[in-house]
């Protein structure tokens, strides 16, 4: 447990979620026999209630880094304005966590109310608390800490996601506040960056088994250097052979060494059960376009845009509550296809809409998911195609906010 | 007939009926229970339920004829939660004497909720061979004698159940098979736990219940919404939806997992990696016999399958009938798997325990099976002749006569499924605990250990594990209770069927407010056993995997299981559970949890 807990929270800091120093670092507990935490800090006396509170085996409490907090602060304070939940539509919350409880107070009542039902719990008092400056997340585990890091990391990408889609559609709408022009004028200069150069990743074919396994390692790792996935959503495939190497459900990209399934293409072994959840899709987009590596991560823009729609048009669509599955316009950013699908495999799972949309396409993007590329015989294009992408999408992002600015 | 008073009901309920049917067998008489709603909430149903009605006659032998037999469904049955379509067997075990039960689908349990009855408590013995027929508020005895002696799809044909939902035992269960399985709905087996042979030492031959009732729902919208959740997380599971998943390849899937992870239980666990896996894999099933999906009511997974042999509609084996049916015992033919499954279904016995007797038997004799030999010893189990006299008391009671019982690979007397524990740490601690033996369904390690579900853990360590099984034994008994399957917590979890549980039955609940009835519910099972003389020294494994390595390979090493490192766990369980240090149940705790100890 003592090296679970000192990992999650090195990860915390690693994927740029919180602070590496000072008082604001992640904590993590893990509990067996004995509850043991990664640091010492003050909020451990009321994390120990909650561990008293809860069946569970593990907490993870993270002060999301700026301009994150102020993003989760806003959202926060609308949440407990209404009805204490902040509701984003992208496909992670959807999926697994629902919704977002929010509580104003750091004490173990609340905190446990709120994880009886659900993942995580957000804290947010009011910003002039001198007790507790907020904002905070917890999430809890009955497995392992890294449930709570997944969760808290799905939170933030979720309140990300939510402020920036709510701040386009609001501009189309002609009613945005001005609490919403201020904060996101605060979080521009910490989001335009250069573009990164694209890495140097190994040459294909790839020969052996080994230099399969090395190269998904070694593309899997700079997805996430690179910042195109959270927590360990997103996954990755090289076909050699007539064998699909994919990575495992649940594994992280930047930790695949071990968690990689050679998949038969003629079906003649099941060992495939505990890969990746979009398997199916990747085995059908192999067997229609003839490409040999597959890269889905989840880069933020991406997924912003491709929930962005006309709201005159979206709320006079018969399906303006069921965009995820069944948007019956055939979209594009950048002639980068929109698909709806869901994750997985059922009727209205993505393996039904992602392969065929790529027959015009090296790159697709799945609404209020993320964004799935193809290459040929190495992971270079694949790569580059997913940065590029997502380049290109948080450039238009801010061109349409900028036009839309100028006309209110 | 008898037909019952309906207008005990006072109040409406949600998600229950409110009556639970109490039968005599030796009496031919029933009585109607209205438990209030502080009943319900407390054991929610099932399991929970069954271990209430079993409390009351823990002290009495297995084959007593006041000891009970109950079948219960639970609040979410009959509605459209998914997995909805089972109940639960409780009784005392004749395989262990302790705590027996298992889950069951079918459409057993939609029909009996559908009758109006939350479950059925079974005392007394009949006289000669009976059949009980419940249609609705209508309950018939009806004389067996003519079906004693008949296979369990001989029976089937014979009740041509239609709609109703069917449960009987074969030749086992009444011809003293420890073992004894109860067959419903012809292709769905109660396996475990030998209570098959509970019904056959009450001369009960069949159940048959049929309703047109519906379950009432408080909040259709919520549940709707539950639903979809649930749904949805299924869908994104490949374990249960994916391409090799349960749900296209049945649970067979897991056999090339098992090889792949070098833990398949070989030559009676003597090692863990069978070479002619490869040939013997669900897909080499799915070539030969064309299987469809087949699954039990209210289930949109699916994992049975059918298919045809010989132009014959066969159940094909599930993982452990296909693992222990070749590995286990070195049988190398695929079709004298399908032929082994389907006979041991037929004459009603678990195919877990008896593939682990005979491999017992192969390794104290050194004598391999033919086709025709172990056709015959299932035979002979069944119809108590034979070798078979001795075989159907189980590999415990089979070994320990034979003077070896260390090859009996056997916890608490009953036989180990097909996971071997060097291959997977919190399952070792898992079979140890289990309070009904030789189990991996009671903690159901598997999720994370191998599926990766909801994470993945490390195998090969006990690290954090005391505290993960307490946990997930906690938790399993509440699915049991609701009544939901296992296999779609894979995927879903208590937070979403909490929502579901509060939209059907109207009572605000939390996924943290069931795990703390669910360890009311297991701490209540430990008290049972404890009652009939079980603590730390049954809470262990066979010797062999603290001695013996397994077959390392596939850069994966499989060293024994280090003694200290796992007593160091157990002993941290007992602590996280509220046990004393040999492992028995303590009265500050069973008060703290509400459970009764005066009877101790």
């Amino acid at each position: 447990m003592d090296q679970l807990v000192d990992k999650y929270a090195a990860k915390l800091v690693s994927a740029g979620l919180s602070a590496g120093t000072g008082d604001a670092r992640p904590i993590v507990g893990g509990l067996d026999d004995v509850l043991v935490w990664n640091r010492k800090a003050r909020e451990i006396q009321v994390l120990e209630k909650v561990f008293q509170g809860l069946a569970i085996n593990s907490l993870v409490f993270l002060r999301p880094r700026p301009p994150l907090d102020r993003i989760i602060q806003f959202l926060s304070d609308h949440a407990l304005k209404t009805n204490g939940l902040i509701q984003p539509k992208d496909c992670e919350t959807r999926t697994f966590l629902h919704d977002l409880p929010v509580v104003d107070k750091f004490c173990p009542s609340k905190i446990i109310q709120a994880l009886q039902k659900r993942k995580s719990v957000i804290i947010a008092p009011a910003e002039d608390d001198p007790d507790f400056p907020g904002p905070a997340i917890i999430a809890h585990g009955n497995v392992s800490p890294e449930q709570g890091f997944v969760s808290v990391s799905s939170v933030v990408f979720a309140c990300f996601v939510k402020f920036f889609t709510d701040y386009l559609e609001l501009l189309q709408r002609g009613v945005a506040g001005q609490n919403y022009h201020d904060l996101f004028d605060k979080l521009v200069p910490d989001l335009v960056s250069q573009p990164l150069n694209v890495p140097l990743l190994m040459k294909g074919p790839f020969e052996t088994e080994e230099q399969v396994y090395a190269g998904i390692v070694q593309a899997g790792r700079k997805t996430v250097e690179y910042g195109l996935v959270d927590s360990y959503f997103g996954n990755i495939s090289y076909c050699r052979d007539n064998i699909l190497y994919i990575s495992q459900t649940g594994s992280s990209l930047d930790e695949l060494e071990g968690c990689i399934d050679p998949v038969p293409l003629d079906g003649s072994s099941s060992a495939g059960l505990t890969a990746s959840s979009e398997l199916t899709a990747h085995l059908k987009t192999i067997s229609q376009t003839q490409c040999q590596t597959i890269l889905h991560g989840h880069p933020r823009f991406s997924v912003i845009l491709s929930m962005d729609c006309d709201p005159q048009k979206k709320n006079a669509c018969a399906y303006k509550n069921q965009c995820h599955i069944k948007c019956p316009e055939k979209r594009f950013i950048n002639q980068v296809p929109i698909v709806p699908g869901e994750v997985g495999t059922g009727p209205t799972g993505l393996c039904n809409t992602l392969p065929n949309a790529f027959a015009h396409s090296d790159s697709v993007i799945v609404y209020g998911h993320g964004l799935f590329t193809i290459g040929k015989n190495d992971f270079s294009g694949t790569f580059a195609n997913l940065l590029d992408v997502e380049t290109k999408c948080r450039i238009s992002y801010f061109n349409k906010v900028r036009l839309l600015r100028s006309k209110n | 007939m008898i037909k019952t008073p309906f207008s005990y009901i006072d109040k409406i309920m949600y998600g229950w009926t409110g009556k639970i049917l109490h039968i005599d067998l030796s009496r031919e008489q029933i009585e109607v229970e209205t438990p209030g709603l502080d009943f319900y909430r407390q054991t929610i149903g099932g399991k929970g339920m069954g271990g209430f009605y079993l409390g009351q006659c823990a002290n009495l032998a297995w084959d007593h004829p006041d000891m009970v037999v109950c079948l219960f469904t639970g609040p979410l049955v009959g509605t459209i939660s998914p997995t909805s379509g089972r109940a639960h067997l409780v009784s005392k075990s004749p395989l262990t004497n302790l705590v027996g039960d298992s889950s069951v689908g079918g459409k057993l349990a939609t029909q009996l909720k559908r009758a109006g009855w939350d479950g059925i408590v079974i005392t007394g013995k009949s006289s000669s061979p009976i059949g009980i027929e419940i249609h609705n508020s209508q309950i018939k005895f009806c004389r067996a004698d003519h079906l004693w002696g008949l296979d369990t799809h001989r029976v089937h044909k014979s009740r041509t159940p239609g709609k109703a939902g069917l449960a009987c035992i074969g030749p086992g269960g009444e011809n003293g098979v420890r073992f004894a399985s109860i067959t419903i709905d012809q292709h769905h087996s109660a396996g475990r736990a030998g209570l098959g042979l509970s019904f056959g030492v009450k001369n009960l031959k069949y159940l048959l219940v049929s309703g047109r009732g519906r379950t009432r729902v408080k909040d259709p919208k919520g549940l709707k919404e539950a639903r979809q959740d649930i749904i949805r997380l299924t869908a994104a599971s490949p374990a249960l939806m994916g391409q090799y998943g349960f749900s296209s390849l049945g649970t067979g899937a897991v056999y090339d997992l098992m090889d792949n992870r070098r833990m398949m239980p070989t030559d009676n666990f003597r090692s863990t990696w069978f070479e002619h896996a490869a040939s013997l894999n669900a897909n080499a099933y799915s070539k030969t016999c064309s299987p469809d999906r087949y699954g039990c009511k209210g289930c949109h997974i699916l994992c049975k399958k059918m298919g045809t042999k010989d132009n014959q509609r066969v159940a094909m084996p599930e993982f452990e009938t296909m693992s222990h049916f070749t590995a286990l015992i070195g049988c190398r033919d695929r079709d004298l798997v399908i032929e082994a499954n389907n006979l041991c279904n037929r004459l009603g016995m678990d195919t877990i325990s008896a593939a682990s007797t005979l491999a017992c038997r192969r390794e104290i004799t050194g004598e391999d099976f033919t086709r025709q030999t172990l056709l015959s010893f299932l035979n002979d189990m069944a119809m108590n002749q034979g070798e078979g006299k001795l075989l159907k008391k189980g590999s415990l009671a089979y070994a320990s006569a034979m003077g070896q019982p260390e090859t009996a690979m056997a916890v608490k007397a009953m036989e180990l499924p097909a996971y071997d524990p060097r291959g997977a740490y919190g399952m070792a601690l898992g079979y140890a605990l289990s309070t009904r033996g030789g189990c991996h369904l009671r903690a159901y390690p598997i999720s994370h250990e191998i599926f990766r579900k909801p994470v993945a853990t490390d195998r090969f360590s006990f690290s954090g594990k005391a505290r993960i099984i307490k946990i997930a034994e906690d938790l399993n008994a509440v699915i049991d209770s609701l009544t939901a399957c296992k296999f779609i917590f894979f995927a879903a979890g208590l937070e979403e069927y909490a929502k579901a549980y509060t939209a059907v039955t109207g009572l605000e609940t939390s996924a943290q407010d069931l795990i703390s009835i669910g360890e009311s519910i297991y701490y209540n099972e430990r008290i049972l056993n404890y009652v009939n003389g079980f603590d730390s020294k049954d809470d262990d494994l066979p010797k062999r995997f603290f001695k013996e390595s397994g077959s390392s390979g596939n850069q994966i090493q499989i060293p024994p299981i280090d003694r200290k490192s796992f007593l160091r766990a157990r002993a941290k369980y007992y602590d996280i559970r509220g046990l004393d240090a040999e492992g028995r149940p303590l009265k500050e705790k069973a008060e703290k949890l509400g459970l009764s100890w005066t009877s101790l």
